[in-house]
């Protein structure tokens, strides 16, 4: 995937993120993911462990999907445009979800220099449950090339 | 009546001891494996020079991964507040971004315990801590705070 190829000067209220898809979630999916982020919470690698500690099943990670709403957020702007974000995680994301992580432009605006974009940031699963919910702030500045004035 | 066994608040306003963890380009490949990554700089060194980065990067979510495998000696989570692994949820994750992280940084993280507090009558309880991620430069690169749910299933007192 080249550098995004949005330019950052049309950034307005209303515009909508690419929708990022990811799914289903499998046994292996979680168990690469608990491997690769350090994440070692048995309740998302071993079913017999979740089952005892009255889960039912092994559970997504809500890191899975904030990486996946990290994705999203890299693929329409550089990482180096992202300043903050923050989500609560408003229900567990069930094995086998298939997760769409969505986006929506709340307001532009200017801060400490620069002008950035409140992005509105939902999860949901393919049962129409909302999974994460928060917002984003990113920077409105970087060049053809993805290069961020301050990165 | 078993009585519930809720957090000791005194670990509220403790600063843990810094620790140290290395950036490793073999977990930043794992991990862009893991999260279905399909953009090259997550895992292609010459992708990333040619993007304008010095090494690979670790994407936005990677500095939790980062505290996730360096826990402290004081106030951890699992460790000294002894919080069962069995109890918790994720409640709510934050990220400030001052510079990215990258392959090969060394970084240094210091988690505060921010705050606790319960709900539902001790139903629930909630675990705020504040984490800083500098790198071997003296940079601050990430502030991040997270909010861990803890279930006591032996339900509300009274």
């Amino acid at each position: 995937m080249s550098p995004p190829a949005l330019d950052p000067r049309t950034v307005a209220a209303g515009d909508r993120l690419p929708d990022h898809v990811r799914g289903p979630i499998t046994r292996g999916a979680l168990a690469l993911f608990a491997g690769a982020s350090n994440d070692h919470v048995l309740l998302h690698i071993d079913s017999d462990y979740a089952r005892e500690a009255g889960m039912g099943d092994v559970f997504a990670h809500g890191m899975l999907s904030m990486a996946y709403l990290a994705q999203m957020l890299t693929s329409w702007a550089p990482q180096a445009a992202l300043r903050h974000w923050n989500v609560r995680f408003t229900a567990i994301t069930p094995l086998y979800a298939t997760v769409t992580c969505s986006g929506e432009v709340l307001e532009t605006f200017d801060a400490e220099g620069e002008r950035r974009a409140r992005v509105k940031l939902h999860a949901r699963t393919d049962q129409g449950v909302v999974t994460l919910e928060g917002e984003a702030i990113v920077g409105l500045q970087w060049d053809e090339d993805g290069r961020v004035g301050n990165g | 009546m078993v009585a519930l066994e809720m957090i000791d608040r005194s670990f509220i306003g403790l600063t843990s001891e810094p620790r140290e963890i290395e950036v490793e380009k073999g977990q930043l490949r794992f991990f862009a494996k893991a999260t279905g990554e399909s953009n090259p700089i997550y895992f292609d060194e010459a992708a990333a020079r040619a993007a304008g980065h010095p090494a690979i990067p670790a994407p936005p979510t990677f500095a939790f991964s980062l505290a996730m495998g360096a826990p402290a000696r004081r106030g951890d989570l699992l460790g000294d507040l002894g919080v069962d692994m069995a109890h918790i949820l994720h409640g709510e994750q934050a990220f400030t971004h001052h510079r990215i992280i990258y392959a090969g940084d060394r970084m240094t993280l210091v988690t505060r315990t921010s705050d606790i507090y319960e709900k539902k009558g001790g139903a629930l309880e909630f675990v705020v801590q504040d984490t800083t991620l500098t790198n071997q430069r003296g940079e601050l690169c990430v502030e991040m705070r997270g909010v861990t749910v803890v279930r006591n299933p032996q339900g509300a007192r009274g």
